[in-house]
């Protein structure tokens, strides 16, 4: 009765039982690994997944990880990454997770055991309710009632996902309804009523925006991660090329435009580099793909790039105008609306700006005092830049190296970067590099990490050395040392000898360091001692405008002035 | 079994979602649910028209009466309670069938609140037995769309003056 | 006076009593946690947002008292649901103040932002999002009452960073204004009802006491004891009454239901009369409904309306504090004898022990049976989920209230460590011991670095079988053997790993040892981790099936020759 389905299976009249529903599903589905910790309610799912071997089951210490796992998954696949967990802890240990999924538009299905129907609502042991809490952190919640339902459900929840502006979905899935039997037939798509998301574009906003970018002199492109989730960047790419327009990514768009293009702007915002932020000040129009205008970009809204004529190309039309008015809104799929806008625009110089953009790129580049010791956060990430390139994909924690990873990393392709941008959420980077090591066996899955983040979450170690997940933790440590050297002691004189761990104190040991840490196979993390006084610069106070950056590290004049008395948020 | 229970809450942003979180996480069955300011500004009428067995729908009760904004409810069987919901319906009707669909909505007191040349919209006030009927009289001319409010209740005061016996 | 709204907070926190936070710091809490320095307001910094809320959890649960939980925006606040269920469940008392993004930004999912209003609803007795700094006060004061009065629980309250800087008048002495209405006064319990069980009690032949964490939470301990003792009334504790009634006392039967012992599982099944104190019928308890008790009449004596009839029909309800109620019943139960009852239960009790086999091998039971010995029943005892939970309360005897820390209702690994750091911090006169398995050990491990940075003696015992045990046992009965994700071959050293945050690591796999490295750890001065490779075979027994009655209970494995 082993089925190898490659086509939906539309087994008529004979019922099977609601985990091989479950299992049938997640095949339909593509789905080749799963996330998870399990409890008595998922036995008999469990169980299929130790008989079959289309499926892999990674068994994690904590579910937040799971779920992270199953987003680092998705980030880097850009296919839906699913976690399954047991109900009452295991559903609400999930919720950072799901959060974290939700404020960065990350495709996952989360499905969670639940107890009996009949059981629900009586407080019954490990009971949650956790569709509840989940309801406005999700795409969309189910709680399953009966197992008739499951086919249908499975199947909109992982289309929910993956459509529109992606998100998480989380699915409740009852002990009756896991073991109940109903016939497994599904559509070749799911029609859910009041969920048609809008994919192309209307042509006469595309007509206009072709026009805008026909008669603008100082043009930008202000790309975000909607742009990786659409999977925009060779019609990004042919854009700027085409019409001549600078380039400047979110830290979520980082990686949909390569850094080191003479077009490239770099990050900005908050943290952005001060040419792109002082760019976006001049420029007279604003070409938004993708990007929701977030506190941490505009800073002062009201004075965000205030000469601009605003485009915006979002798939979500409750994020056009949400924050920042736009002239020309075009709802519609990233990639689809390029590509027509691309058919529209004529080939066009513009060196005025160009030199412009150059002058502000000479006059305000990103600095650090290179090469002194101890070692630079900056001159590690440069390095390892350097070292890994291409062959990684970078994934950081929350905090200043998250920041200099965007800053100093070179990105060459779109999915390399993997961050959590809109909840920051810390201890997110490992699991989420174990994720993205399995979605992408052939790169190298990097964590830049932060040693306060990477304590959230160390216990995870053991799930890449059970399952020999490559991952390396690239760690910039700021504080402690004797911690991770514990650690080093721990796993590299038993069984676990595939994991090294370099101590690195010293410049000049950097880069053999880290090339030891890309050959040596299996995980392995550095340990990178840096300056613990270094700060991330440029910075836009919060709440403040982007004009009123600090732009360098002018120590006296930030600690006397502005950094002393940093305004709300 | 069906249950009309008359909920006084406080009147702040948060608390149907209190409310109505509670019958999902317990997994109640609600049929309607309406809210609506009361004679006191800082006080709030709930009311809701759920089924289940009996045994359920006095643990509704209970667990209703334990939300720390409830202050008070009232459990109305709903054959003694008056009840009324408002209906809004756009009956698809051109100028030729436009006659018939007034008299047919005079004789259930609905009146006419908006005219269009494919189209008559209709407003209506009654229990569910009497807005269920008016619906199913217009169904043969085409309904385009439907609002109601759910049900609103309060248990008898005296002698029904409406009573009509349900199906 | 002028204030700040975070001023006024912790105010009005310290006048309500509360005494400690615990917490981390982040971006739109960080006014208030300027002015918790100002304020010298005791805090302890946490490592994960989920350890400090079991912390605050575990310190309510030994002390009786109210502890705070602060954390920031976003995932800060997130973070805390597990922790907040978990306490929700087992009704323990608990604040939890998070910074939320300025009022403006609601809404406009900005950096950190979560709605953690919307998410906590179905966790927290109750919660606020506060919009206003002067409402600041009333919203305080309000949230130390729900959470402590009545069936306690967790509160949230939700301060966006403008409120928290905003300035405005505070008189501490006025009282609250915008405060919402009273709960409900608890009615004084009902006379006839208890009459009706003083009836049915004289009537009894052989009647059980079910004691649940009511009785622990009402302080009615002493009051259960007299009554039980002077009507001669067999006791069964649930797994969060325990220590609700003396360990030692001839009449205490230990825990029922699914891993409860033998013998109060019988007293279930034959009793005539079923009087519940403070629990509520779980289905852990119960197993099927419609075999529970088949014989008995029931009363259930709570506080709670809702529970009572919610999922076992009461014949005698009655409302009210346990303690109220137990106090009103001492003054009319007259002394009674009930030989034969109690006979027929003495010999359930010598023919059904709790029992384990001897192989050589570390058993989970042993090391307990052996924590019991040296520290005979005075220490705190707390625990994660699964297995060795169940042998905890199976092979422990405490003697008083407060004494054994437990998630119940949620059943949350991980719980064990962080709750075990805040029980030493309430109860710092007492001796803190936590019984944990390696599967939940390793969710929280983190604390350790807490446990470290304030020396927190506590004395871990880790029973570490490399798996998922529960699991592994539901498995090996009723899945064949085949052990689906739940092991972990590649378990990491605990011993090393507790050194490297600077605590005593014992590393034990050899049965001689265990009492030696008990004994070092209980006289060490500072926390203790101990990894205890025992037999990963081990089940936990008698079990009743999920979903099965208490009557189909399964006492022991089939014997290795019947195998």
């Amino acid at each position: 009765m082993s089925t190898r389905a490659k086509r939906p299976i539309p087994i008529k009249s004979s019922k099977i039982s609601g985990a091989e529903i479950i299992y049938r599903s997640l095949e339909r589905e593509g789905v080749k690994y799963i996330f998870g910790h399990p409890g008595a309610i998922l036995l008999t799912l469990l169980d299929l997944f130790l008989k079959r071997s289309q499926i892999r089951h990674i068994l994690t210490r904590h579910e937040q990880c799971a779920a992270h796992m199953a987003e680092g998954y998705a980030r880097a696949s850009g296919t839906v990454g699913v976690c399954l967990v047991t109900s009452g802890p295991g559903a609400t240990n999930l919720i950072t997770g799901i959060t974290d999924a939700y404020m960065d538009s990350i495709p996952i299905v989360c499905l969670t055991g639940q107890v009996s129907t009949a059981m629900v609502g009586n407080d019954a042991f490990q009971e949650a309710d956790i569709v509840g809490m989940t309801r406005t952190v999700t795409k969309h919640s189910y709680l399953v009632k009966k197992t008739d339902d499951l086919p249908r459900v499975l199947q909109e929840a992982f289309y929910i996902a993956r459509t529109g502006r992606p998100g998480p979905v989380l699915v409740d899935l009852p002990k009756d309804v896991i073991l109940g039997e109903a016939a497994f037939e599904v559509p070749e798509e799911p029609d859910i009523r009041g969920y048609k998301p809008t994919t192309r574009g209307h042509p006469r906003q595309i007509e206009r925006v072709a026009a805008a970018i026909a008669e603008a002199k100082q043009p930008i492109l202000y790309v975000g991660g909607g742009a990786i989730h659409a999977e925009a960047h060779a019609e990004l790419l042919k854009l700027a090329e085409t019409a001549d327009i600078p380039v400047t990514f979110t830290l979520l768009g980082a990686g949909s435009f390569p850094s080191a293009h003479e077009l490239s702007l770099g990050m900005l915002g908050m943290h952005g580099t001060a040419y792109a932020n002082y760019a976006v000040c001049e420029c007279d129009l604003l070409l938004a793909v993708g990007a929701r205008f977030d506190d941490r970009v505009t800073g002062k809204v009201s004075e965000f790039a205030t000469r601009a004529k605003v485009v915006h190309i979002d798939i979500d039309p409750t994020a056009i105008g949400k924050n920042k008015q736009a002239d020309i809104p075009v709802v519609g799929d990233a990639r689809l609306v390029l590509h027509e806008l691309n058919k529209l625009v004529k080939a066009q110089k513009r060196p005025l700006w160009r030199k412009r953009v150059e002058k502000l790129k000479a006059d305000f580049p990103l600095l650090f005092d290179s090469q002194s010791s101890p070692i630079k956060p900056q001159e590690a990430i440069l390095t390892l830049s350097q070292e890994a390139g291409d062959r990684a994909i970078i994934t950081t924690e929350v905090g200043q190296h998250q920041m200099w990873a965007a800053q100093y990393y070179n990105f060459t392709f779109p999915r390399q970067f993997i961050s959590s941008g809109g909840l920051g959420t810390m201890g997110f980077g490992f699991p989420a590099a174990i994720g993205a090591a399995l979605a992408r066996p052939e790169k190298l899955a990097i964590d830049i990490a932060g040693d306060g983040s990477f304590q959230m979450v160390m216990q995870e170690l053991a799930t890449a050395m059970q399952y020999g997940v490559p991952v390396k933790v690239f760690l910039l440590n700021n504080y402690s040392l004797g911690m991770v050297r514990q650690w080093q002691d721990l796993f590299m004189d038993r069984r676990f000898s595939e994991v090294g761990l370099e101590v690195s104190p010293d410049y000049v040991e950097l880069r053999p360091a880290i090339r030891k840490m890309i050959e040596t196979p299996g995980p392995f993390i550095l340990d990178v001692v840096v300056d613990p006084d270094e700060l991330v610069f440029p910075m836009v106070p919060a709440g403040a405008a982007t004009k009123d950056m600090i732009v360098r590290d002018d120590r006296k004049r930030a600690l006397s002035g502005k950094l002393s008395a940093l305004p709300d948020n | 079994m069906r249950q009309i229970y008359s909920i006084l809450v406080n009147n702040h942003p948060g608390v149907l979602s209190h409310v109505a979180g509670l019958f999902t996480r317990r997994g109640y069955n609600i049929e309607s649910i309406a809210a609506g300011p009361t004679e006191d500004s800082e006080v709030t009428r709930i009311s809701i028209v759920a089924f289940g067995e009996p045994h359920e729908l006095e643990q509704i009760a209970k667990q209703l009466r334990k939300l720390y904004d409830v202050r008070d409810v009232q459990q109305v069987p709903y054959n003694r309670s008056v009840t009324r919901e408002l209906l809004l319906a756009t009956i698809l009707a051109g100028p030729e069938k436009r006659g018939e669909v007034f008299q047919l909505a005079t004789a259930f007191g609905a009146n006419v609140v908006s005219i269009s040349d494919e189209s008559v919209t209709l407003e209506a006030s009654g229990n569910d037995q009497k807005i269920r009927t008016l619906l199913k009289s217009f169904e043969r001319y085409g309904i385009a769309q439907v609002a109601r409010t759910g049900m609103i209740a309060l248990p008898y005061t005296g002698m029904p003056s409406d009573w009509e016996p349900l199906a | 006076m002028e204030m700040t709204g975070a001023q006024i907070a912790i105010e009005e926190l310290k006048a309500g009593g509360v005494e400690i936070a615990f917490g981390i710091p982040g971006g739109a809490i960080m006014p208030f946690y300027d002015d918790l320095l100002k304020a010298n307001f005791k805090h302890i910094l946490t490592r994960h947002e989920q350890g400090a809320a079991h912390m605050a959890d575990g310190y309510a649960r030994v002390s009786g008292k109210v502890a705070v939980v602060v954390a920031t925006s976003g995932p800060g606040a997130t973070n805390l649901i597990t922790g907040l269920l978990t306490a929700q469940m087992d009704s323990v008392p608990l604040i939890a103040v998070t910074g939320q993004v300025a009022t403006p930004m609601i809404g406009t999912d900005a950096f950190q932002e979560a709605d953690i209003y919307g998410c906590s609803i179905p966790v927290t007795k109750y919660n606020w999002l506060v919009k206003d700094a002067r409402q600041i006060q009333g919203v305080i004061r309000e949230a130390i009452r729900v959470a402590t009065t009545g069936r306690p629980g967790p509160v949230l309250v939700d301060i966006p960073k403008d409120i928290q800087t905003a300035r405005t008048d505070y008189n501490p002495q006025a009282p609250a204004k915008g405060a919402l209405p009273a709960v409900r006064q608890m009615p004084e319990a009902d006379a006839k009802a208890i009459e009706k069980l003083m009836e049915a009690l004289e009537q009894a032949e052989r009647p059980v006491i079910l004691a649940g964490a009511g009785i622990i939470k009402a302080g009615a301990a002493a009051e259960l004891a007299r009554f039980a003792r002077h009507a001669k009334i067999p006791v069964i504790n649930t797994l969060l009454g325990m220590g609700g009634f003396p360990g030692t006392d001839p009449l205490f039967l230990g825990m029922p239901g699914m891993h409860g012992t033998a013998y109060a599982n019988f007293a279930l099944c034959e009793c005539d009369l079923l009087i519940s104190l403070g629990a509520r019928f779980d289905d852990r308890v119960t197993g099927k409904v419609s075999s529970f008790c088949p014989k008995a009449v029931i009363a259930h004596v709570d506080i709670d309306d809702a529970e009572i009839g919610k999922r076992v029909k009461t014949h005698i309800p009655v409302l009210g504090n346990v303690r109220e109620v137990l106090h009103t019943l001492n003054r009319q139960v007259k002394p009674t004898e009930r030989r034969a009852w109690l006979d027929q239960v003495e010999a359930w009790k010598r023919d059904y022990p709790l029992q384990y086999g001897w192989d050589g091998s570390i058993k989970p039971q042993y090391v307990i049976e052996q924590i019991q010995e040296i520290t005979g029943g005075e220490g705190i005892y707390a625990t994660g989920v699964g297995q060795h939970q169940m042998w905890a309360a199976q092979f422990l005897r405490f003697n008083e209230p407060r004494a054994f820390i437990s998630s119940g209702g949620l059943g949350t690994m991980g719980y064990g460590l962080p709750a075990s750091i805040g029980a030493k911090f309430g109860r710092p006169d007492k001796e803190v011991w936590l019984i944990d398995g390696d599967g939940s050990f390793a969710m929280t491990l983190v604390e350790l670095a807490t446990a470290s940075m304030y020396n927190v003696p506590i004395r871990v015992a880790i029973l570490n079988n490399a798996f998922l045990g529960m699991v592994r046992q539901w498995q090996e009965l009723f899945f064949g053997k085949r052990y689906s994700h739940s092991h972990y071959p590649t378990n990491p050293d605990f011993a090393k790993i507790a050194e490297g945050y600077g605590v005593k690591g014992f590393s034990v796999r050899d049965v001689d040892q265990v009492r030696s490295v008990l004994e070092q750890a209980a006289e060490h001065d500072g926390p203790v981790v101990m990894d205890f490779h025992v037999n990963p075979e081990e089940n936990v027994w008698p079990m009743v099936p999920a979903g099965a009655g208490n009557d189909e209970m399964q006492l022991a494995p089939p014997s290795p020759e019947d195998a």
